[in-house]
């Protein structure tokens, strides 16, 4: 059995989408993770709280506050016309910010976790030999916390291929722009076509099964601490 | 000269100091575990933040008021008390991190120089796990001096390790003492290191500094606590002036006269340092003939303190130079010892440092 054209389209956006997601929560996360693991704010707390909150929150939940916001008399898709654009929901960027928001703590917390665990000593000495808070930042602080960012990449990218309520609710289902893998599953099994959903959901479940093995295999040889 | 002053409050200790550091040779800062040793350093390296600071190395204001030189632009090297290597990097990366980052006008030292000095050569392909305790030490310190720091701070750079590693990266530490030409900033509180390396002393003691001054006079002084105890000792600048082959002896001269040690296989003229236990020292009134001890001088006492209920600590000056003994309290009433009497000190046994 052979994909069909809409689930060629559908494995493209859901590629597509984990892709561009994991991209911006990389750019986004790695400041941000940065700072909470240096920070000494007394209410860092809340900002955690608030960032694990996917981690427990029906993705419905989360998606039926995102399409009132998105749509075009919430704040941020009222926004968007008020500057002559569209409202963002049913739209493919909607779809990205619905899954930078439900893949945030897979990202965030792994970074959060490497960068905390490289401690203040390695900067220290950076300092002392030369290096500007910056240059610190990119040739000490990244480098010691690759095996974080291996993590979070690879956790943020298959987290979004796996999105289905929150995709469901502000993408809504339009082929060949926010129709998904996972709801095309949904689709076929609904219409009774199994030998499709078999199709899609094995190559799901081993490319999920490959990313993971892959994480934790380099993960192992990146250790810098042999045993 | 190095000044420094620092007032820094934490919830446990206040570290209230001022000092001034001569600008040649290693300077120890000397005190128990908890005095603030490690927080006046960092201070002064500026990773510690303090609010009330002045601080002036040679010409360069690095800290006054508002005035904070940040602490990557200042010409310092720091050893931490870990090795602290950076992990992602081999020891040749680590050695050129630093070196990259200074002006090529400003290198002094050469990388080449740096790990020469510390016997590193062999090891610069390895990755820094690969590496033993103490040479993971020697690639720090190099890496430290590789950036020709215009002062080098030490912390405690040996007190993490076990004796034979002490051991193995003692002299290269000796050799930095006779080969740079920059101040070292030493803390410790192992009377050991501070005895082979320092030739000044900074005692702190709960964040204030007790006393400061070269380390000859530091050690005797008697109103310090370094000059009491079993462990109490004098530091004698001397130079090998002669072997004796017939008796394979070596002579040392210093200022108040020649010293007879075992002998030690150094060059005539080259500085040693002899070390004088204030236990070994007797005192007698007449110049002893009939004696088998080979190290006697002519001293004026110069002060007393009581030691204990039966004992007295007794500083002497022989030929300028200042040294200790420690005598019964009836001996001294004995010999009617007091400041100003000139008698004869006989060292029944002294060590060679070098």
């Amino acid at each position: 059995m052979m994909l069909t054209d809409s689930d060629l389209t559908a494995l493209i956006i859901t590629l597509k989408l984990a892709m561009v997601s994991t991209l911006i929560l990389l750019l986004l996360g790695t400041p941000l993770a940065w700072w909470m693991s240096r920070t000494r704010w007394r209410y860092k707390f809340i900002l955690e709280a608030v960032i694990a909150l996917p981690l427990v929150l029906p993705p419905t939940v989360l998606g039926f506050y995102l399409l009132i916001a998105l749509g075009p008399n919430g704040p941020i898709g009222g926004l968007m016309q008020w500057f002559g654009g569209q409202p963002l929901a049913f739209t493919f960027t909607g779809l990205v910010i619905g899954s930078v928001f439900y893949s945030m703590p897979f990202v965030i917390q792994p970074l959060q976790g490497a960068f905390a665990a490289i401690g203040p000593r390695p900067l220290e000495v950076a300092a002392t030999l030369r290096a500007s808070p910056l240059d610190r930042f990119f040739t000490v602080a990244i480098p010691l916390a690759r095996s974080g960012f291996l993590t979070a990449a690879v956790l943020g990218f298959a987290h979004t291929l796996g999105e289905f309520g929150v995709v469901l609710m502000i993408g809504g289902n339009i082929p060949g722009e926010t129709q998904v893998l996972s709801i095309s599953i949904y689709d076929h099994v609904e219409a009774l076509e199994y030998g499709h959903a078999h199709l899609l959901s094995g190559g799901l479940l081993l490319l999920s099964f490959i990313m993971l093995i892959t994480v934790y295999a380099l993960n192992r040889r990146f250790s810098l601490v042999r045993p | 000269m190095i000044e420094a002053r620092f007032k820094i409050e934490r919830d446990d200790f206040v570290l209230d100091v001022d000092l001034n550091i001569p600008d040649k040779g290693v300077t120890a800062i000397f005190g128990p575990s908890g005095c603030g040793k490690t927080t006046l350093l960092r201070a002064m390296a500026g990773l510690e933040c303090c609010r009330d600071g002045y601080l002036k190395i040679g010409d360069q204001l690095w800290q006054n008021g508002k005035q904070f030189v940040a602490p990557h632009k200042r010409p310092l090297g720091y050893v931490f008390q870990e090795a602290s290597l950076f992990a992602h990097l081999t020891v040749q990366g680590n050695l050129e991190y630093g070196v990259r980052r200074v002006p090529a006008n400003q290198r002094k030292v050469s990388i080449d120089s740096a790990i020469e000095l510390l016997g590193i050569g062999h090891l610069l392909q390895r990755r820094t796990g690969q590496l033993s305790g103490g040479e993971q030490h020697r690639v720090a310190i190099a890496r430290a001096l590789a950036v020709s720091p215009q002062i080098l701070l030490m912390d405690e750079p040996l007190a993490a390790l076990d004796l034979a590693r002490k051991r193995e990266i003692m002299p290269y530490l000796e050799s930095l003492h006779d080969e740079l030409d920059i101040p070292v900033v030493y803390v410790s509180h192992s009377p050991d290191e501070v005895a082979r390396l320092a030739d000044h002393l900074v005692l702190l003691e709960a964040g204030q500094i007790k006393g400061a001054g070269p380390i000859g006079e530091m050690l005797t002084r008697l109103d310090l606590p370094l000059a009491h105890g079993d462990d109490a000792e004098a530091l004698i600048e001397a130079v090998v002036a002669e072997h004796d082959d017939e008796f394979n002896l070596t002579y040392v001269d210093f200022a108040g006269g020649r010293f007879t040690v075992t002998h030690k296989d150094l060059p005539v003229g080259r500085s040693v340092r002899v070390r004088v236990a204030a236990r070994d020292v007797s005192l007698t009134l007449a110049h002893q003939s009939g004696t088998s001890i080979l190290n006697i001088f002519p001293a004026t006492v110069e002060a007393l303190i009581p030691e204990g209920e039966s004992q007295v600590m007794v500083r002497l000056q022989v030929g300028g130079v200042p040294m200790l003994t420690r005598v019964t309290r009836k001996s001294a009433a004995l010999l009617e010892l007091q400041p100003g009497k000139s008698l004869y000190a006989q060292a029944k046994s002294v060590a060679l440092l070098s």
